[in-house]
């Protein structure tokens, strides 16, 4: 399968159930660092379930069970053991929602907040951070000159690029991006996508996309999934061209989804 | 045929334009209710500002109109209404505010469904029940920690109201922050926020014109109120911020006159039209503001 | 990582704290209203027997009774209701189904929320000019019933407007469709499948107008009334003016007389609460969307 490669996160016979129903079956593959892995498939088949496990999102609402592991690498923790406190755990990695979410505050506020609540107080630290994390965002020039602005204030690629630098300023060891450009317009759309070759650069991302041809262009590696299952992983350049499974090939030349 | 159909054509549209006027006048009567009221209060008040100048009104510190010697400063009636809802709302405020965030943020749901009938209760207590209590068990018990207290005082009244208060703003303030969506939150604990973090910084400033109207709606529920200051917080006049004593409300006072046996047409009764005037002035001003506050989170929402 | 998991150790007792703190508010709101009713029961609840309900208000206050109280209430209940309802429901119909939103409505509507939080006692100084002295009605029970009425029409209508609200578009344009008319389409769809809502917001208004004092002790309902009334036009009073009465006097004998009152007003009002609760539940149960 994949090899060669630094494993940020792998991930070992996962299977989620919401109440009753299993929704992730027996899932494993590998995260490279820095590098972009995309899963894929028609709507349904659990992507933004298995996204939202990395992070323990589901803990938020009752009657879920997570079973497997999902471990993170350099430490080796399992990201899914009741001893891991999600608090923790979503400290170190970051999620872009698939709507802008940014917070009635001002852009500074936003991009600072993930840092205020860890106990950050001092300005000159502060602004520091938020500036990097804005320039890793390619915000910052388009807003350095009013800062404290309502984020409500800016355009909506703009605010989901000022979710990116608030996912990106508490400097994490894996972003999670679902969906990240549904809402938004092509040329928004097209510099998000740019903006996600460069981060993968510093950071190690992973990306829900329901759109395959983003899939293609952006990611390093990507997941096809299906009705809750791992169909097929692979580098991406290989699994767009010369597909293992049949259902892949159907999916990718358009017969359903 | 077509006769026929003609004739029950117009005879139905006759009867449903003769409904639709009924109807359209009972709708109305809401107007014609807020203009009597106005009508009464500026008519009947009149008389009383014939004879008192408004420098008298504003500018002399007591109220004793039913007295020979009779003094008509309206600032006693003012202070004592300020006292009772600043004590009031001083305790309904955190606490409503605390029960809403509870109640929204952490309650499950089973839980949220026990607790908020249950708060409900709070308000469906007639006042008068809450002015007996006020009276005849809150003050002594404050008696105990508090020697000084007079048997008609400002605190048991207040926090009394206050009690009275708290379901108003807490289920005002509950749906404010219901209405925030869930993304917010998400956004927020996806950084790793605890549910307090999440609360305090992102849900109640997102939340804060529903929160704020709420509050103003509070405060001018706290201004009308009549039975329990009537019966708890005694029938003097008193200019004062002393808790402890006892002072007099603008409703207070007109149900001191109402009470008593004053003729029609004197100026003792026209002051109470002086009173309930300020009354409605202030609540008035505090309606309008509380009303935009929750038209403009309407909007966000 | 250490100081990471301080933090988060810190930020995680905060959050204890104030479950702590909301918990303890809870707690002791619902403890007050716990003794408020047990004082009331424990100190009233003796003094209830058919005699106490069944005589006149007396100088002597173990003879004295509420019958004129109670007789009092439930006649001004009456004019109270039979002024609300139909106007409360009509307004509530019209401005539901008929109204366009042009000035005139958004001045009804700012109107009616304004009326919502007039305080009670302005509506009895505005009838205690209109009802009592300009329409002579005098201090009598059509006074007071229509003077409470007017106090609780906000609500019967806000009521009446929420309830036809939930009642889906679907049901109307199928009505119409079949060459309804639009008051026919309001009798046999509209407001049979909102009763339910309407009913709670009438029993929720007429429990709130039990429980008012103030408006009718501005119209000059008396505290001493030692006959029962003949007609509307005649003096009354009311049990929570009888309470206040008593509960004003010094004498501890009285105030038991006052708690014997506010268990049965309190017994009246979170029973009609329920009742309202219970019809509200029932009537959802029935309909399902």
């Amino acid at each position: 399968m994949v090899a060669m490669e630094n494993h940020k996160a792998e991930i070992k016979n996962l299977s989620f159930c919401y109440g009753q129903t299993r929704v992730l079956k027996n899932i494993s593959f590998s995260i490279a660092e820095h590098r972009v892995t995309a899963l894929i498939g028609p709507s349904g088949c659990g992507k933004t379930t298995l996204l939202r496990c990395f992070n323990r999102m589901h803990d938020l609402y009752p009657g879920n069970r997570y079973e497997g592991e999902i471990i993170l690498y350099p430490d080796a923790f399992n990201l899914l053991s009741k001893r891991m406190d999600p608090i923790e755990i979503r400290m170190r990695i970051s999620m872009v929602f698939q709507k802008a979410n940014p917070f009635p505050k001002s852009i500074f506020e936003n991009v600072a907040y993930g840092l205020k609540i860890r106990g950050v107080c001092d300005k000159h630290h502060l602004s520091q951070k938020v500036e990097e994390a804005l320039k890793n965002a390619a915000l910052w020039e388009e807003v350095k000159d009013r800062l404290s602005c309502l984020a409500s204030s800016l355009s909506g690629g703009q605010q989901q690029r000022l979710c990116i630098a608030r996912a990106l300023a508490t400097d994490p060891e894996l972003v999670l991006f679902d969906e990240p450009t549904s809402a938004l317009d092509p040329t928004a759309t097209q510099r998000i996508e740019e903006l996600i070759q460069e981060l993968k650069k510093k950071y190690t991302i992973v990306i829900v996309t329901h759109n395959m041809q983003q899939a293609a262009r952006v990611s390093d590696y990507t997941g096809f999934f299906y009705l809750g299952e791992l169909i097929e992983f692979d580098r991406t350049d290989i699994l767009f061209t010369n597909p293992k499974v049949k259902k892949t090939e159907e999916y990718i030349t358009g017969r359903f989804g | 045929m077509k006769t026929f159909l003609n004739r029950n054509r117009s005879h139905t549209r006759i009867k449903e334009k003769l409904i639709k006027g009924i109807l359209f006048l009972a709708s109305l009567c809401s107007v014609f209710i807020t203009g009597g009221i106005v009508f009464i209060l500026v008519t009947q008040s009149l008389p009383f500002f014939k004879t008192v100048s408004l420098t008298q009104f504003f500018l002399d510190t007591q109220w004793t109109p039913l007295f020979s010697d009779a003094h008509y400063g309206i600032w006693p009636l003012i202070s004592g209404t300020f006292l009772t809802t600043s004590i009031a709302l001083g305790l309904a405020i955190p606490m409503g505010i605390i029960m809403a965030l509870f109640l929204s943020e952490y309650a499950k749901t089973n839980v949220r469904e026990m607790i908020k009938p249950a708060l409900e209760l709070l308000s469906a207590v007639p006042t008068v029940v809450y002015g007996y209590f006020a009276l005849l068990f809150i003050t002594p018990l404050l008696q105990n920690w508090i020697p000084s207290l007079s048997g008609f005082n400002v605190l048991s009244a207040g926090l009394t109201m206050g009690m009275m208060i708290i379901p108003f703003i807490s289920s005002l303030s509950e749906d404010a922050f219901h209405a925030v969506p869930m993304s917010l939150r998400e956004g927020s604990y996806a950084m790793g926020a605890t549910r307090l973090q999440t609360a305090v910084r992102v849900v109640i400033p997102a939340a804060f014109s529903g929160v704020t109207a709420s509050v103003i709606l509070g405060i001018s529920r706290a201004v009308g109120e009549t039975m329990i200051v009537a019966i708890a917080a005694g029938m003097q006049p008193n200019f004062t911020w002393n808790p402890l004593e006892p002072a007099q409300t603008l409703t207070a006072y007109i149900v001191q006159v109402s009470l008593g046996d004053l003729p029609h047409g004197t100026l003792g009764y026209h002051t109470i039209f002086v009173a309930g005037l300020t009354l409605f002035l202030i609540t008035f001003v505090f309606n309008v503001i509380g009303h935009t506050f929750r038209l403009k989170f309407r909007e966000m929402y | 990582m250490t100081p990471l998991k301080n933090i988060i150790r810190k930020n995680k007792f905060l959050d204890f704290l104030f479950i702590v703190l909301s918990s303890f508010f809870l707690l002791f709101s619902l403890l007050m209203l716990t003794l408020l009713i047990l004082d009331l029961a424990v100190t009233g609840l003796p003094r209830i027997s058919w005699a106490f309900l069944f005589s006149f208000p007396s100088r002597f206050a173990d003879k004295a009774g509420i019958l004129s109280a109670w007789v009092g209430t439930t006649c001004v209940m009456g004019v109270t209701a039979l002024t609300a309802i139909p106007l409360g429901i009509a307004s509530g119909i019209y401005l539901e189904e008929y109204a366009q939103k042009n000035w005139m409505m958004h001045l009804i509507e700012i109107n009616i929320s304004n009326l919502a939080s007039v305080p009670s006692i302005v509506f009895g100084l505005m009838a205690l000019g209109i009802f009592v002295y300009t329409l002579g009605l005098g201090h009598s029970i059509l006074s007071a019933g229509l003077t409470l009425g007017l106090l609780i029409l906000p609500i019967v209508i806000c009521t009446t407007r929420e309830a036809i609200r939930a009642v889906p578009g679907y049901i109307r344009e199928a009505s119409y469709a079949v060459g309804a008319t639009q008051w026919q389409t309001i009798r046999d769809h509209i407001l049979p499948y909102s009763t339910g809502g309407i009913l709670t917001g009438i029993m929720i208004a007429l429990c709130r107008a039990i429980g008012e004092t103030a408006p009718l002790i501005t119209i000059g309902a008396l505290t001493f009334i030692a006959f029962l009334p003949h007609s509307l036009l005649d003096p009354f009073t009311v049990m929570p003016i009888q309470m206040f009465n008593w509960t004003s006097r010094p004498q501890e004998a009285f105030h038991v007389n006052a708690a014997a009152t506010g268990i049965i007003l309190l017994g009246m009002t979170l029973s009609m609460n329920a009742v309202a609760i219970y019809v509200r539940t029932s009537f959802r149960k029935k309909i399902q969307w």
